[in-house]
């Protein structure tokens, strides 16, 4: 059996394997590590964090959807102190490769986050979180306009300072995903993560309202996978050179192969998680195999192999 | 979430065999090979089940009180459930015949706390609910408490009360809407009259949420402490998703908290039942 090197690189980065757990859905990895040791993963990808402890929105907070879920959990979160207390140091100690994602309401405050996190060492990744859904004002979905996802991103580049790569994570509700691509990659990130959920909505029948307390949830599970392929494929035919981060509905080897062939440098397991708490470890394996199997000893070969030749 | 110190450190993840499936009423009574796992169950805890088969769009766990555990039997460790099948989901499990398999993980969530002296206990389930309080009752029941039951559902059909489950109790009261046996009305107009009759210093209860908020208003104004066990819907029973919350008061303001790693056996005194106070605050 022949060796595969399974190592990636974001920026200047490297991590030992290409599965990352996905924001949102791996908390800090506390809760994940009784499952499998989180340092075997490529990378913890933690809950999106504010300056500010947030509450987030009532329940209900989640509905189920053919092969998918709403959520509406609204950044729920500890604030960026008390996780850089407590979260940080955990898994560092555990050994775990971290990127840490970011969610401001204002411009300014993901500046302030990114200088939280310059003086933290250990840190892989920042991602900014500039697509979250669950948010009360649809402009502040800062990557759905080019201006605003390049005001976010210019504030966190200038406070960040040093090599911390930036990875940027997107919005598929746009008419023009390549643009918007391209306009955080005209100001420098390092990366780009997607994709964030689609924007949804329920209605019970029996009582005849929206099903979620905030009304409108986030879409995610194998349900919106083909949406991600797509967006990854499209960003990656026209930005070769900037590393992927795929995610979207990931629940096997298979799925995340899909992504790489894509265009994915990395992939993320998210709401799979949720139905199998050792998924990323389950999914890391099997990726390995089929790389293998596919004649691959190197995992960065395999990436954006579906636009060779086209 | 930082600071989890209540993470159930004994939850494994394992394939289950289906030893038993029987028909109870509305219900079935399930029984699941578990091994060790069945040793590190205690009374409130809840196991989280992996529904619809490998292909199925149902991509999310399903919580189940844990009925009762076994660790000592013929087929080492099991575990047994009383599953309603009213979704998708509980309708498959109900479906799963003896020596199948199922995907478990457990035992997750908090127990119920159990006094350290004997104390006149009162144990209050709502329809199926009831499941996790027969084994509380024992324990209760080994450390020399009191155990007093109440019973209530919609009909007398939807009371789950097998006559194992009576041995360690002192009195059992049963309730139904419709007055098809017991007394006719709701569970908490029964409840005043046995905690002045029997003393009661703990009340236990689990069952749907309307109720859980109805007698911890009773257990308030008796000033009795509640423990109960919550129910809200939850994506993974193992706290990472954040949607399983329930609103608890945090000095004056309101923390969402996770019903799966700080529950489900919780002050009933410390939620905010009241939806309006929250919806105000979250959603103005």
């Amino acid at each position: 059996m022949s060796s595969l090197d399974f190592s990636t690189k974001i920026g200047s980065r490297r991590f030992s394997n290409p599965i990352f757990t996905a924001s949102g859905c791996a908390s800090s990895g506390q809760e994940l590590s009784q499952f499998f040791p989180i340092s075997e993963i490529g990378a913890v990808v933690t809950k999106s964090i504010m300056t500010k402890p947030r509450t987030g929105r009532a329940t209900p907070r989640m509905a189920e959807t053919p092969s998918g879920m709403l959520n509406s959990i609204g950044l729920q979160g500890p604030g960026i102190d008390a996780f850089l207390e407590n979260d940080i140091p955990w898994l560092l100690a555990n050994s775990a490769k971290v990127i840490v994602s970011i969610a401001g309401e204002t411009v300014d405050e993901y500046g302030v986050l990114a200088r939280k996190l310059r003086a933290v060492s250990g840190v892989s990744a920042v991602e900014v979180n500039i697509s979250c859904p669950n948010v009360e004002n649809r402009g502040q979905v800062f990557a759905c306009h080019p201006e605003s996802a390049v005001a976010v991103i210019e504030s966190v580049r200038r406070n960040i300072g040093g090599e911390l790569p930036i990875v940027a994570k997107l919005s598929p509700d746009v008419t023009n995903i390549v643009e918007i691509a391209q306009s955080v990659i005209n100001v420098g990130v390092d990366g780009l993560a997607l994709i964030n959920t689609l924007l949804g909505m329920v209605i019970d029948t029996n009582t005849m309202k929206p099903k979620l307390a905030g009304k409108t949830g986030g879409l995610s599970g194998p349900a919106i996978r083909p949406v991600a392929v797509r967006a990854i494929y499209q960003v990656h035919q026209a930005f070769p050179q900037t590393p992927i981060v795929g995610m979207g509905g990931v629940s096997n080897g298979r799925d995340a192969f899909e992504m790489v062939l894509a265009g994915a440098s990395a992939v993320s397991v998210g709401t799979a998680t949720f139905g199998n708490p050792s998924a990323a470890m389950q999914i890391k394996d099997e990726l390995s195999n089929l790389l293998l199997e596919k004649g691959f000893n190197d995992f960065r070969d395999a990436i954006g192999f579906a636009h060779r030749g086209v | 979430m930082s600071g989890s110190q209540k993470i159930n450190r004994s939850a494994i993840q394992i394939q289950a065999e289906v030893l038993s499936n029987k028909k109870v009423g509305p219900y079935h009574h399930m029984v699941f090979a578990v091994d060790k796992m069945a040793a590190s169950c205690k009374p409130g805890n809840f196991v989280a089940i992996s529904v619809g088969g490998g292909q199925s769009s149902l991509i999310l766990r399903r919580a189940f009180a844990i009925y009762r555990a076994n660790d000592k039997g013929p087929m080492g460790g099991s575990i047994e459930l009383v599953v309603a099948p009213h979704g998708q989901g509980s309708q498959w499990l109900c479906a799963q015949n003896v020596g199948e398999f199922v995907d478990i993980v457990g035992p997750l969530g908090t127990s119920f706390g159990v006094p350290s002296s004997n104390a006149n206990t009162l144990l209050v389930g709502g329809g199926y609910g009831s499941a996790p309080l027969f084994a509380l009752a024992e324990v209760l029941k080994n450390r020399g408490c009191r155990v007093d039951m109440v019973l209530g559902a919609s009909t007398a059909s939807k009371i789950y009360a097998p006559l194992e489950g009576k041995r360690s109790v002192s009195s059992l009261t049963l309730t139904t809407d419709d007055g098809s046996t017991g007394i006719h009305g709701q569970i908490s107009e029964a409840i005043p009259r046995l905690i002045r009759e029997n003393s009661i210093e703990v009340i236990y209860s689990c069952g749907p949420m309307g109720m859980l908020a109805a007698v911890s208003k009773i257990a308030i104004e008796f000033d009795i402490p509640h423990q109960c066990a919550v129910e809200e819907a939850m994506a993974c029973g193992v706290g990472v998703c954040m949607t399983c919350v329930v609103p608890v008061k945090d000095d004056d303001q309101i923390k969402m908290t996770r019903t799966c790693i700080d529950g489900p056996v919780m002050d009933g005194a410390k939620i905010i039942w009241d939806r309006k106070i929250v919806m105000d605050a979250l959603h103005p």
